[in-house]
């Protein structure tokens, strides 16, 4: 068997009396979509939460490549290679495109200007944005020195996206990645998830949308009162198996 | 009728465009045709006297501003400006006439105070996670408090300090017009501010934590370290305030300064800093204490009331911001 790249087991989380994780297992392996999926309260969203870094869970153990890890904020979880695209989009508005892509990671000039007088290079960035930009076949987006609010909605997703895949090094989250999207905008993001597997990078996929999930998933996660209930195989499970499951309707096969 | 109402909309939308993209743009041409207005309307207004009586009463409110500036980039507000500004005066003073306290330890220990004031601000703002306007609204009724403890509510006259404190208020002429090192000090402030706000990456995560905070934090940003540093870097800015109003006022006063909070507020706002966070510059809250100052001036020599000055500087606020809300929905 292959050693997931990213590993769960236990996780709680608890919020006062409200359980969100009751012991929440999760494998993500190599090279793969994994779609996570679950009914609203089913704790998707603390989850992933855990595995990027954004809450830290009371209990359990989380893997990577095989050794524990802790991620006591987002920075800790990034720089262990795990980026994640949230449901918020997570991008600062009113700067522009290539100040998104490397928020929170500027690059400096070189030499005395970036040492001393801490200069960013502007240029860089830019370029490095539009190169990013490129790889990924975004091509509606004309200028990464565009404001991000001028953009629409799923150009602002192909941007957090663009931001994931160029960075994340180990694996990339995405949390309802097309929720807010029309038909056209959704396929080129779904058309991004495979060009950022077929890079190399495993992928968590959260969504509702179950023919988005049937369509990019090479394996389903269901979610179900804060635990995994099942993995199934998008190919030998139907959709309405895989919601039957979800909301408790049918045991999952064995 | 249509044809014409559509490129009506377009050039519009255009300057919608241009106003985003530069937000300082607009300020600078009200100023420019404030000042050609003012001084068709009054021979004396261009003269070298009256404008170094205008940088003079701008100097103090405008380096407040540059301090407000990066706080309200933060979707913050900084109420106790003022307050710590007066502090600091006074605790510059007081020590250097009372123990003797040469004029350099006496300035730096008033950039001490000032920082610490403005660390206390950021600490409530980001451990208790109260409303930066009743952090400062409470903040500033205890540095107010304690500025009247400390001075016993006395007034320090400058006679009594160093030469070092009264620097400020010091002149030299270019071209028949005296300029104060404190006008300077304030352009340098700006200059450095506006520097580091663009080509930093502190300056940029200034931006973005007054953008949106939760996505810069998601985004691995250490928001509360950088609210911390710019309401204390703030603090020390107003101290440098301080040391301006002390050449301005050629004394200590611990009732000098009483409505300074608000006026920086203002003009960082007619200066196109959007008090929603997240957009605006320097350089145009220092436009918009000129602004403030020019029309003032510019009023009072064409004879208007003081009332009516007062009442210009409201509309010039409510129409700023109206500004900045449609500016604000700008579409691609």
């Amino acid at each position: 068997m292959t050693t997931p790249i990213l590993q769960a087991t236990g996780l709680v989380k608890r919020y006062g009396k409200v359980t969100a994780l009751a012991g929440s297992d999760l494998e993500l392996l190599p090279g793969e979509v994994l779609a996570v999926i679950g009914d609203n309260g089913a704790g998707k969203s603390s989850l992933i939460k855990a595995l990027s870094g954004a809450v830290i869970p009371d209990e359990g153990e989380i893997l990577l490549d095989g050794r524990p890890v802790s991620f006591p904020s987002p920075l800790d979880a990034r720089r262990a290679g795990i980026e994640t695209v949230h449901q918020s989009l997570a991008v600062a508005p009113s700067l522009d495109i290539a100040a998104n892509l490397f928020l929170g990671r500027e690059r400096r000039r070189p030499g005395v200007l970036g040492s001393v007088f801490r200069m960013l290079d502007r240029t860089g960035m830019r370029e490095e944005a539009r190169r990013q930009l490129d790889a990924l076949g975004i091509m509606t987006i004309q200028n990464p020195g565009q404001a991000v609010e001028t953009l629409s909605g799923g150009q602002r997703q192909a941007v957090a996206v663009a931001r994931a895949a160029a960075f994340g090094s180990r694996v990339v989250i995405m949390d309802e990645p097309t929720a807010a999207l029309g038909v056209r905008e959704s396929r080129a993001v779904l058309d991004l998830i495979l060009q950022v597997r077929d890079r190399g990078l495993p992928v968590i996929l959260i969504s509702h949308n179950m023919p988005h999930v049937f369509e990019v998933a090479d394996r389903i996660h269901i979610q179900r009162l804060g635990r995994r209930k099942a993995v199934v195989d998008p190919k030998s499970v139907s959709m309405s198996d895989a919601v039957a499951i979800m909301t408790g309707a049918l045991e999952p096969p064995a | 009728m249509t044809v014409v109402e559509e490129r009506d909309r377009s050039v519009l939308t255009r300057v919608q465009h241009l106003l985003h993209a530069q937000a300082t743009i607009g300020p600078a041409v009200v100023l420019l045709v404030s000042v050609v207005v003012f001084a068709l309307l009054s021979d004396r207004f261009l003269t070298p006297g009256n404008i170094s009586l205008v940088l003079q009463q701008v100097a103090v409110v405008g380096t407040l501003a540059v301090g407000q500036t990066i706080v309200i980039l933060t979707a913050g507000i900084d109420l106790s400006c003022g307050a710590i500004m007066v502090l600091t005066s006074i605790v510059m003073a007081k020590v250097a006439a009372e123990t003797g306290l040469p004029g350099l330890p006496a300035l730096l220990l008033g950039f001490l105070v000032g920082t610490l004031c403005g660390l206390l601000n950021g600490l409530l703002v980001t451990r208790l996670k109260l409303p930066p306007f009743i952090v400062t609204l409470g903040t500033l009724n205890v540095f107010f408090a304690l500025n009247l403890w400390y001075s016993g509510s006395a007034t320090i006259r400058g006679t009594d300090m160093p030469p070092l404190l009264l620097w400020t208020g010091q002149t030299f002429t270019v071209g028949g017009t005296r300029i104060t090192y404190g006008s300077i000090l304030l352009v340098l402030l700006v200059a450095v501010m506006a520097f580091v706000l663009k080509n930093t990456a502190w300056g940029r995560h200034v931006y973005s934590t007054g953008d949106d905070l939760e996505a810069s934090r998601l985004s691995g940003i250490r928001t509360a370290r950088v609210l911390l540093s710019v309401y204390a870097t703030a603090g020390l800015i107003y101290a440098v305030a301080a040391w301006t109003l002390i050449g301005r006022i050629a004394s200590a006063s611990p009732q000098a300064g009483q409505t300074d909070n608000l006026d920086s507020i203002t003009a960082v706002v007619i200066g196109g800093t959007s008090l929603f966070g997240g957009r605006g510059a320097v350089v145009g809250s220092l436009i918009g204490a000129l602004i403030v100052g020019v029309f003032r001036n510019g009023l009072a020599l064409a004879g208007v009331d003081v009332l009516w000055q007062t009442m210009a500087v409201g509309v010039l606020i409510i129409v700023a911001v109206s500004l900045d809300q449609w500016i604000r929905k700008v579409k691609a």
